[in-house]
């Protein structure tokens, strides 16, 4: 797995690629909870385009993200899910508590 | 020739127990002391709720059998002492039988019938509900999980409740002394001090250690050795009570002898 | 010879021969079939017929005294402990009456293996054994301890703990076993559910014919310690083979076979 960030204005856009899962998902959680209540950066975007699959550590390191970042009223935002990562979030009820969209476009338009 | 074959076969079993009781104490001590080198941490936080079980919850039931205890021998040493006009000697006797014999059998004996045989009915019952079995398909082994912990607290308390039992002791000896004996409690409790060795102490202690590691291997063993069905936990735990005290007095024995012939020569 | 280069990619898990023995008798007499990623494989058969055996020895807790058994790769029946504790990591087990700590609350049950075996948070473990709960249908009994819960919930909290570790494959003891035929249908839909979400690989072990048509793909019928049959639900429907068919249609055992053997057995010496 690779993360990285670029920084587009008020927005911080994390790049990730390949599967997040138990051995990784502290360092997404790290990079998001570090971005978000060290920085206050009002959005946060996270582009899971290449991302494969997502445990379920993946998916609760999102949801300590999400809650974050609601904790200091700033933005979190999913884009890019593959099929199953979006079937993960569906069957754990989370899609609908994200704010997910397509692709990057529509992220930033949002 | 059917006998001799019996006796035999009765030896290689005892061996093969005894040989079960210390592979269990060597994984404990590879969990205690290579494990957390291993990223196998110990499981303190438990060791020190089991030390309270073991330990803390014992002191009333202990306190009041080593007085009593301690009563008892200032009376019997007085039986024989008062012939010889040697009252005074009546807490030299119940200090030095208590440090050195008493205090850490007795205590064997409490601890034994209140944790060795919880031990075994602890670790029977998650054997017959299959907690054992779930434990070793997560990965998680009993051993470290479950039996570790144990002898941390058992080690740690055992010699910690064998001072307090011959302090006891002690205690119920200067009754008799002060009632019978033209002691003050005051002069009781100095010559106690007077006639005790640290050595007397100290192989008091070290016993104490080895009955801790005896209670707890035959208590876990018993209860991992559990068969199907909850009647076996019973089993279980009355053939731990029993196989603790036997082999308490067998490594007392062993221990008083070695003590005897180093402080001999 | 048997290598996993041998092995199918889709094959999840597979038997060559396994035979396993308790002191001098022998359970299984070489058992072998294999299992394919994300189907769901019943293993029926009778009390006695070795179907609980053959379970344990699939997750390690029985060792095949010959034979193979191979997952992700490796043969269990032929490595170390601590290869076969990463394998561990990787697959589930429900036990029968739920096997939960007793000690512990439903949330620690859940969470322990992630403690024990991960350097996550306390907060994501937090969380993910709360969606663990949420997908058993257990949301909000974190704070229960076992003794609180009924016989159906254990066994979905048990399956919630199961699942803690994002097994790849999920193994059942007589899932339906002590349940009222309401809860059971109750597990068994929630069986059904992992499988269409998760696509997940299951083994489940039952006598419970109903709770097989309803959840297998396919089903391996074992007598004996032999494997009688092996298809599809279908296909094991239209069998004609007698085993087959006595045990589904709940034929009962037939009385002692022949006479000879019985009289024999009533007067034979008495062994010492």
């Amino acid at each position: 797995m690779q993360i990285s960030s670029r920084q587009l204005d008020k927005t911080i856009i994390f790049d990730v690629s390949g599967d997040i899962d138990l051995a990784n998902s502290p360092a997404v959680r790290k990079a998001l909870l570090k971005e978000v209540r060290d920085n206050r950066t009002p959005r946060v975007v996270m582009n899971l385009s290449k991302v494969r699959y997502i445990d379920s550590s993946g998916v609760a390191s999102l949801v300590e993200g999400l809650k974050a970042s609601r904790d200091v009223g700033s933005r979190f935002i999913l884009f890019g899910l593959s099929t199953s990562a979006r079937e993960v979030l569906q069957l754990s009820r989370l899609l609908k508590i994200f704010e997910v969209y397509d692709n990057e476009e529509q992220a930033l338009a949002g | 020739m059917q006998f001799v074959s019996q006796i035999g076969g009765s030896v290689m079993n005892s061996l093969a127990y005894v040989g079960s009781l210390a592979s269990l104490g060597g994984r404990a001590a590879y969990y205690t002391f290579v494990g957390p080198f291993q990223g196998k941490p110990l499981r303190l936080q438990r060791a020190v709720s089991q030390a309270m079980d073991v330990g803390v919850r014992a002191l009333p039931i202990l306190s009041l059998i080593t007085f009593f205890i301690g009563l008892i021998l200032a009376l019997q040493s007085a039986y024989e002492l008062r012939r010889f006009g040697a009252m005074n000697y009546v807490a030299t006797a119940v200090a030095i039988s208590m440090s050195r014999e008493l205090g850490p059998l007795i205590t064997a004996i409490v601890v034994i019938g209140r944790s060795g045989s919880a031990f075994a009915a602890e670790i029977g019952t998650m054997k017959v509900t299959e907690e054992i079995d779930a434990l070793e398909t997560m990965a998680i082994s009993p051993i470290r999980f479950l039996v570790t912990p144990k002898f941390l607290a058992m080690i740690v308390m055992l010699p910690c409740l064998t001072i307090w039992a011959n302090a006891m002791g002690i205690l119920g000896g200067s009754l008799f002394g002060v009632a019978q004996a033209d002691f003050t409690f005051g002069r009781y409790i100095q010559a106690s001090l007077d006639s005790l060795l640290l050595r007397d102490i100290m192989t008091g202690l070290v016993k104490s250690v080895m009955f801790g590691i005896t209670i707890t291997a035959v208590g876990c063993q018993e209860g991992l050795d559990t068969g199907a069905g909850a009647e076996q936990v019973g089993r279980s735990t009355t053939r731990a009570v029993v196989m603790s005290i036997f082999l308490v007095v067998l490594v007392d024995l062993v221990f008083t002898c070695l003590f005897f012939f180093v402080s001999g020569s | 010879m048997e290598n996993t280069d041998s092995l199918e990619p889709e094959v999840m898990l597979s038997l060559r021969d396994v035979r396993v023995s308790y002191g001098e008798r022998e359970i299984l007499h070489g058992v072998s079939f294999d299992v394919k990623r994300g189907e769901t494989l019943v293993i029926l058969g009778g009390s006695g017929s070795g179907k609980s055996t053959l379970l344990r020895t699939l997750v390690g807790l029985e060792k095949a005294s010959s034979g193979e058994i191979w997952i992700k790769g490796k043969n269990i029946a032929a490595i170390p402990d601590a290869e076969m504790d990463e394998i561990r990591k990787k697959i589930g087990m429900s036990f029968q009456g739920g096997a939960l700590f007793g000690s512990m609350t439903v949330g620690e049950n859940v969470a322990l293996p992630l403690r024990e075996h991960t350097k996550l948070e306390d907060s994501t473990i937090e969380i993910m054994l709360r969606l663990k709960l949420e997908q058993v249908g257990l949301a909000g009994f974190e704070y229960y301890m076992p003794s609180q819960l009924s016989g159906g919930m254990k066994k979905r909290a048990a399956v919630a703990r199961a699942l803690a570790m994002d097994p790849e494959i999920l193994f059942f003891d007589e899932p339906s076993a002590g349940l009222d035929p309401i809860i059971a249908a109750g597990i068994d839909q929630l069986i059904l559910e992992l499988k269409q979400a998760f696509r997940m690989t299951i083994i489940v072990v039952t006598h419970e014919l109903a709770s097989a048509y309803l959840i297998a793909d396919r089903m391996v019928l074992i007598d004996k310690g032999y494997v009688v049959a092996i298809g599809t639900t279908a296909e094991m429907r239209a069998s004609t083979q007698p085993r087959v068919r006595q045990f589904l249609d709940r034929v009962p055992e037939p009385e002692v076979a022949r006479e000879m053997d019985y009289l024999q057995m009533l007067t034979q010496d008495r062994r010492l």
